[in-house]
């Protein structure tokens, strides 16, 4: 059976993302990663580059191609990083209905 | 979002030769060119950054440009053809549909768009077949049958259809029949409209349109097509097939295109009495196996009466055959090596790019006469692995790209561009819209990640290059270093051979040479087999084996058969490639390992960071000396600007029993991978529990070195992310200064054994 995230498990692999979101993980974060990032509904968070190595936004690609990317305005991230820890804020959100309201950097 | 996009006419050019840049503007009508050369075309802060030095030549200044734009979708177009309606006519023949509920798609026809006139046989609705008769006048009327093909289905079709009387017949009859499901289609019935007939070009899997276009393109396989004179049945198109005809059969036939023939070319050939000869335009899939394969025979070129086919798509495309914008001919003082068009039409801002670079490679002359004193050092630039890679977009198709990256997929405005414009053809590593996949690449088309400052989805984190502009840092530390290098592409040394290596002492590959020829391949290892020295600057090379067109320039083929890390897999049957017959897929299972060539091979990718070598006790080694001049410390390349380390995206090994040399020193073992640097498939036929490099001892790469017995020698650093270090600390560092002894030491003509 496909694992289902579970908060009262999961939920202190949450600062093992937030201190390093691209790279190494361990099997639990890699695990819960690996859940996240697979939209049952066929739709993708992409993250779009308005200047290069400067200023990046998110966008939501649909199912059909024949339908632009809804991107957004906001907010403007300075950092990949930073784009990471939103879209893993989100994703918790919605997969847990909890929010997760600490900044990626304290 | 582009506003300004194009494509050279070829990739590779020498001295005193013209050539032509073609592009396309969606903004305003001129733009300014100029030529430079590329030294970086990386723009991180991190790095050195961009390095564009302009070469003034005759080009300077403002170009007229316009909007041009791609009709993709392959066809068959027969040019001199009777009014085939003006008679009674039966259309026989075979489909096997794979977007049977995509919109009005036409099997064949002969129309007038202009007018309207004409008939043409189509699948819509569903996927019911039909025949549309018009009238010339705007009018047109359509037959259907009442039930839909199936998705990869193998259909018999027979449309018969008697102008005089209005009379006509369509029968879409299963070749397997389904329980419960319907999908034998059947009619008989009477059109009121009167056809007007004219002798206009026969199409199959599409028809023209009205803008100039054709348009309304099947997707999926035709094989058997016949045009016959009279009203005629399934047991005719079987007798014809099986060559036993009655007399009156095989004279009623207008034409007979038979797609087992002549697989290897772009013609279609008509063995009816009347030789009316179709061209297969757009590239569509040939060497597919027919309605009647079973499996008894894998190589169309032993038996192509079962390989009968060709698969459409209308995403094919093979020429975008846009208008020259500008030319340019290469100065014969030019200095050989890397050179784009800078073309721009306006200044950019966040919401648009309105300039691009076009890249190009300036190659020593033809005429061995004219080169006068060479450098001994060679840069073989991967330009058929740019051209596989040629619009990569399984960050826009294939879901699952977000997790194989362990981060986002990141795209700039060529990626925004690139999803718009599907028209503009998949890498090789995509699939058609069909699903089928994408077996031929063209570069007479834009090649949106084949471009200086590209930065890509799959580059890794940092400066986020792969492929080409990963190959600049390569240019840029030549350059800083002072080397003196000629550069050729891989389009070069499949032409002509080992010949064109035999002069120089050394070889820098790019960071990903991952597709060969068999020509490409042999002149290669017959210059390492006659006292080369190779120095293999990347990972996983010597990959895949791809098949050039005989007639066609500029477009490759590969089958994505058995084995390897594929995105696609080719249909079973389906292996040998159709431009040469060779049987297609990796090398390794042609039993020539990439091993066999630089000493190592493919063992492991992944994508989310890169990370160190660390020393191996091979390092210590007198044989290995000189490699490691200046260089004690025990962790290499723990830095870089292509994820972070010298160790990363795809890495190779030194393997036992893949036919590769056994004195290759291991110098250098990287270490420290995550999870997500898995074992390539290739290296297991059990799929075991610990594929990822931070439980699986044989994820690594090894920097690896040996002598060959003709006095020459293979350095492989096996790593993708090598290059992206060489730039480090104002380029110096150990990676740089590793690739320097080897390079220094290499130069030297003292044989090594």
């Amino acid at each position: 059976m496909v694992y289902k995230i579970d908060p009262e498990i999961d939920r202190h692999y949450i600062e093992e993302f937030r201190q390093k979101p691209i790279g190494a993980h361990s099997p639990g974060l890699q695990r819960l990663l690996n859940t996240m990032r697979h939209d049952p509904s066929g739709k993708q968070v992409v993250l779009v580059c308005k200047r290069p190595f400067e200023e990046w936004v998110l966008g939501l690609m649909p199912v059909d191609r024949r339908e632009p990317i809804a991107i957004e305005d906001g907010p403007v991230f300075t950092d990949i990083e930073e784009a990471e820890w939103e879209v893993f804020r989100r994703r918790w959100r919605l997969l847990t209905g909890e929010s997760i309201n600490r900044p990626l950097r304290d | 979002m582009l506003k300004i996009v194009g494509y050279p006419e070829r990739y590779s050019v020498a001295p005193g030769e013209e050539i032509a840049f073609k592009l396309s503007l969606e903004e305003g009508e001129t733009f300014e060119a100029r030529l430079v050369r590329v030294v970086n075309g990386d723009c991180n802060p991190a790095g050195p950054g961009l390095k564009f030095p302009h070469i003034p030549t005759e080009i300077d200044g403002i170009h007229a440009g316009k909007p041009q734009r791609i009709d993709a979708g392959s066809y068959m177009i027969a040019a001199d053809m009777p009014a085939v309606a003006a008679q009674p006519f039966s259309f026989l023949g075979f489909v096997w549909p794979t977007m049977p509920t995509r919109d009005e798609q036409v099997i064949a026809a002969q129309w007038d768009a202009a007018t309207q006139a004409g008939f043409q046989i189509s699948i819509g609705d569903d996927g019911r077949l039909s025949l549309t008769i018009g009238d010339g006048s705007g009018e047109t009327e359509t037959v259907r049958v009442e039930h839909a093909m199936l998705e990869r289905h193998w259909y018999q079709l027979a449309v018969t259809f008697d102008p005089a009387s209005g009379e006509v017949t369509l029968d879409q009859r299963p070749l397997i029949p389904v329980a419960v499901i319907r999908d034998h289609g059947q009619f008989r019935g009477r059109i009121r409209l009167g056809v007007k007939a004219s002798a206009l070009p026969f199409y199959l899997a599409g028809r023209p349109e009205a803008d100039g276009t054709i348009g309304r393109h099947f997707d999926g396989k035709i094989d058997g097509p016949i045009l016959l004179s009279g009203i005629r049945s399934h047991a005719d198109h079987d007798s014809l097939l099986a060559g036993i005809a009655p007399r009156d059969v095989q004279t009623a036939r207008i034409a007979q295109w038979d797609f087992s023939r002549e697989i290897e070319s772009v013609d279609a050939v008509d063995i009816g009495p009347f030789g009316r000869h179709g061209k297969l335009m757009q590239m569509p899939a040939r060497g597919m196996k027919g309605h009647n394969w079973t499996g008894e025979e894998q190589a169309w070129p032993r038996k192509p009466e079962h390989y009968g086919a060709v698969h459409f798509h209308h995403d094919d495309i093979y020429d975008a055959g846009w208008e020259t914008s500008v030319s340019l001919t290469i100065p014969d003082d030019l200095k050989s090596g890397a050179y784009a068009l800078h073309a721009s039409a306006g200044d950019s801002d966040e919401t648009a790019t309105r300039e691009t670079y076009i890249p190009f490679f300036v190659r020593p002359p033809r005429d061995k006469a004219k080169r006068g004193k060479r450098p001994s050092v060679l840069v073989l630039a991967p330009t058929m692995s740019y051209l596989s890679y040629c619009n990569h977009a399984e960050h826009i198709t294939a879901r699952g790209a977000e997790r194989q990256m362990g981060r986002l997929l990141t795209f700039g405005h060529a990626d925004l561009y690139m999803y718009d414009h599907p028209e503009l053809g998949g890498s090789q590593y995509d699939t058609h819209a069909d699903g089928s996949g994408v077996c031929y690449s063209s570069r007479l088309r834009p090649n949106l990640n084949f471009s200086p400052r590209y930065h890509s989805w799959l580059g890794g984190p940092g400066s986020a290059l792969y492929q080409y502009n990963a190959d600049t840092h390569l240019f840029d530390w030549l350059d800083h270093k002072g080397v003196d290098y000629d550069l050729i592409t891989d389009e070069d040394l499949h032409e002509e051979g080992y010949d064109l290596l035999a002069d120089y002492r050394v070889i820098l590959t790019g960071t990903h040479p991952e597709y060969h020829s068999t020509a490409m391949w042999d002149g290669m290892k017959a210059w390492i087999d006659r006292g080369g020295r190779l120095m293999y600057m990347g990972g996983n090379g010597w990959y895949w084996r791809i098949g050039f067109h005989k007639t066609e320039p500029g477009v490759i083929e590969v089958r994505r058969a058995e084995d390897g890390i594929r995105t696609w897999a080719a249909e079973p049957g389906e292996y040998y490639q159709s431009f040469n017959g060779e049987f297609g897929g990796l090398w390794r299972r042609i039993g020539r390992a990439p091993n066999v060539m630089a000493g190592v091979g493919f063992i492991a990718q992944g994508f989310d960071v890169s990370t160190f070598y660390r020393r191996a006790p091979d390092a210590d080694n007198p044989r290995a000396a000189f490699i490691f001049k200046d260089v004690p410390d025990e962790i290499i390349g723990d830095f870089g600007l292509v994820g972070g380390g010298a160790a990363g995206i795809e890495l190779d090994c030194i393997s036992q029993n893949l036919g590769g040399p056994p004195n290759m020193l291991r110098l250098a073992s990287s270490d420290g991978h995550s999870a997500m640097m898995m074992l390539v498939n290739e290296e297991f036929g059990v799929v075991p529990p610990n594929l990822g490099g931070d439980q699986n001892e044989r994820v690594h790469a090894d920097l690896a070195f040996g002598e060959t017995p003709s006095g020459g020698a293979l350095f492989a650093t096996s790593s993708i992310a090598w290059c992206g270090s060489l730039l480090h600390n104002d380029y110096d560092n150990n990676v740089s200064r590793i690739t320097w002894n080897v390079l220094e030491r290499f130069l030297d003509e003292t044989p090594f054994v």
